[in-house]
């Protein structure tokens, strides 16, 4: 993908983040996420009914990494089956990691695809995506 | 001879901006070089020897005791303690000293803006002896005022423990009137001293307080040394928390201990030799260069820097009237981290976050800022180059993806 093009999708996601802001309802499970080597924190509360992926929100103060990655994870995981989304998410650690992975199934998450040029932005791009899979993994 | 000659760091990385001397400060020459003296010339153990080599080391060693002495101006060398640093001294201090001083519901007053080791240890203390935290109050620049102070002290509290200048806000805390008036009240004072002892004239006889922690590495020292002062009849009944070899009299097999008189007794085990003598060159770099002077110097350049970047209508500042070498700004939209790292590839290192002051964010209203901390070896032309930097932050985010 052209490197204008990813970083315009990564602002987009930035400046309007998919579902940001949490909501009172008791039918999500919550995760607190946050960086021990930076200040990035988030809050996730996701809905998961009959194994699919209904919802997922979140909340909190983080770089534009952290904060445009949640975005596009929101947007590429509802709807997904929990089996799905764990296949997505193993994807796109290995893409990070820079080891083997299935470009095709990442959706607009590819835009991550030279974060492992800047080591020290590895975790923030990971961040949302481990609370996520914490949560998938129990649900199991 | 340009002072910045003097530290290999700079010379060696002539295109680097380092603005982050409040987390740890560059070495002059002269501390490595007393370092690799020790290790290439006369290595041996202190307060050991008969032999020469090791008299050397117990001169060099106790040297740099007399040399802090003189330094923080307290009355004598058994009153000064190396430790590994601020963050052991206080610890030292609270479960060595104040765990036995405090009883159950008596009042220790801290601020939301002090560092996590001036928190944290008491927070534990807390829960160990029932003893209470009250937080004085900061006006509207974040500073702390004796009638804040007096507004929390009742006949229950016991100890005011303050930063003498906060790591965040770079105020400097006005203990010479607030020790005044808790002795007044019977209130002992301890302060943090990490931030000024580096910056600031410190005297201690004069400050009045009653104890005193701070950092070697933060004062062109090296890292793993720090020293805690106490008046002597205050310190003398700190119960060491490390026993062993060099600092007990004697002992029988039925476990009966004489310990030795201070400072020894509170220098458990081989000491950090190395760092001791490093901190002792390091004391005598900024002997010469004058404290007095090397503040003056910092607050001209930390004016100089609110006025070039005031000229940038999207930074926002945050601390603008302290009297030190520390800023803390953020740029309009832009989250703290997301500045930091976009300096970074101009080679300009800032700090972001909450700067180990976590709990500051209910007085600031803001979590995360960068951090400016200057010292005597930065430059108006290092302030210059950040400026045209921050100028073009509409590329920041442009940046972020390679």
């Amino acid at each position: 993908m052209d490197a204008n093009l990813k970083r315009s999708l990564l602002i987009d996601n930035f400046q309007n983040p998919q579902n940001k802001g949490l909501i009172d309802d008791e039918s999500y499970i919550k995760i607190n996420t946050n960086n021990e080597s930076c200040i990035d924190e988030l809050d996730f509360m996701i809905k998961i009914e009959d194994d699919i992926i209904k919802d997922i929100r979140f909340d909190g103060e983080a770089c534009a990494i952290s904060t445009s990655t949640a975005s596009v994870m929101i947007k590429t995981l509802i709807g997904k089956t929990v089996k799905e989304a764990l296949t997505i998410i193993s994807n796109y650690e290995n893409m990070i990691d820079e080891k083997a992975y299935d470009k095709d199934i990442l959706g607009e998450a590819i835009i991550y695809d030279e974060i492992y040029k800047q080591p020290n932005r590895k975790k923030c791009a990971l961040l949302p995506w481990n609370g996520i899979k914490e949560i998938l993994e129990k649900y199991i | 001879m340009d002072i910045r000659e003097e530290f290999p760091m700079l010379v060696n990385n002539k295109d680097l901006i380092y603005f982050d001397n409040g987390a740890t400060t560059f070495k002059p020459k002269l501390v490595i070089d007393s370092i690799k003296d020790y290790y290439e010339n006369y290595t041996s153990n202190a307060h050991r020897g008969d032999y020469n080599i090791s008299l050397k080391t117990d001169m060099k060693y106790e040297g740099t005791r007399k040399k802090v002495k003189d330094f923080i101006n307290a009355s004598k060398p058994e009153e000064i303690i190396f430790t590994s640093g601020t963050t052991e001294g206080l610890n030292m201090l609270i479960q060595g000293f104040f765990k036995n001083y405090l009883n159950k519901d008596d009042e220790i007053l801290l601020t939301k803006s002090e560092h996590a080791s001036n928190l944290l240890p008491w927070f534990r203390l807390c829960e160990e002896i029932g003893c209470k935290i009250v937080y004085i109050d900061l006006d509207k620049d974040l500073k702390v005022t004796l009638d804040n102070v007096k507004k929390k002290v009742n006949s229950k509290t016991k100890v005011i423990s303050l930063a003498h200048i906060t790591n965040v806000v770079g105020d400097i805390r006005p203990i010479k009137e607030i020790a005044s008036y808790a002795h007044e009240n019977n209130i002992l004072v301890v302060v943090d001293a990490a931030q000024s002892v580096p910056h600031i004239k410190v005297d201690v006889q004069d400050l009045d307080c009653d104890f005193l922690v701070f950092s070697g590495h933060k004062m062109c020292g090296p890292t793993g040394v720090g020293v805690l002062y106490g008046k002597y009849e205050l310190l003398d009944k700190l119960k060491p928390y490390n026993l062993g070899g060099g600092m007990n009299a004697s002992f029988s097999p039925e476990g009966n201990i004489e310990l030795k008189s201070l400072p020894q007794r509170l220098e458990a085990g081989t000491p950090n030799i190395e760092g001791v003598i490093g901190l002792g060159a390091a004391i005598d770099y900024l002997s010469l260069l004058d404290m007095d002077k090397v503040h003056e110097y910092e607050v001209k350049l930390k004016e100089y820097l609110v006025k070039r970047l005031k000229e940038n209508d999207k930074i926002i500042i945050y601390n603008e009237n302290s009297e030190s070498g520390i800023l803390a700004f953020n740029v309009k939209d832009v989250f703290s981290q997301d500045t930091a790292i976009y300096l970074n590839d101009y080679n300009i290192c800032v700090r972001a976050g909450s700067h180990c002051a976590k709990i500051l964010k209910e007085e600031l209203d803001i979590k995360n800022t960068c951090r400016i901390s200057l010292y005597f070896y930065n430059t108006k032309e290092e302030i210059d180059k950040l400026v045209s930097v921050l100028k073009n932050t509409d590329m920041l985010y442009n940046q972020i993806l390679l």
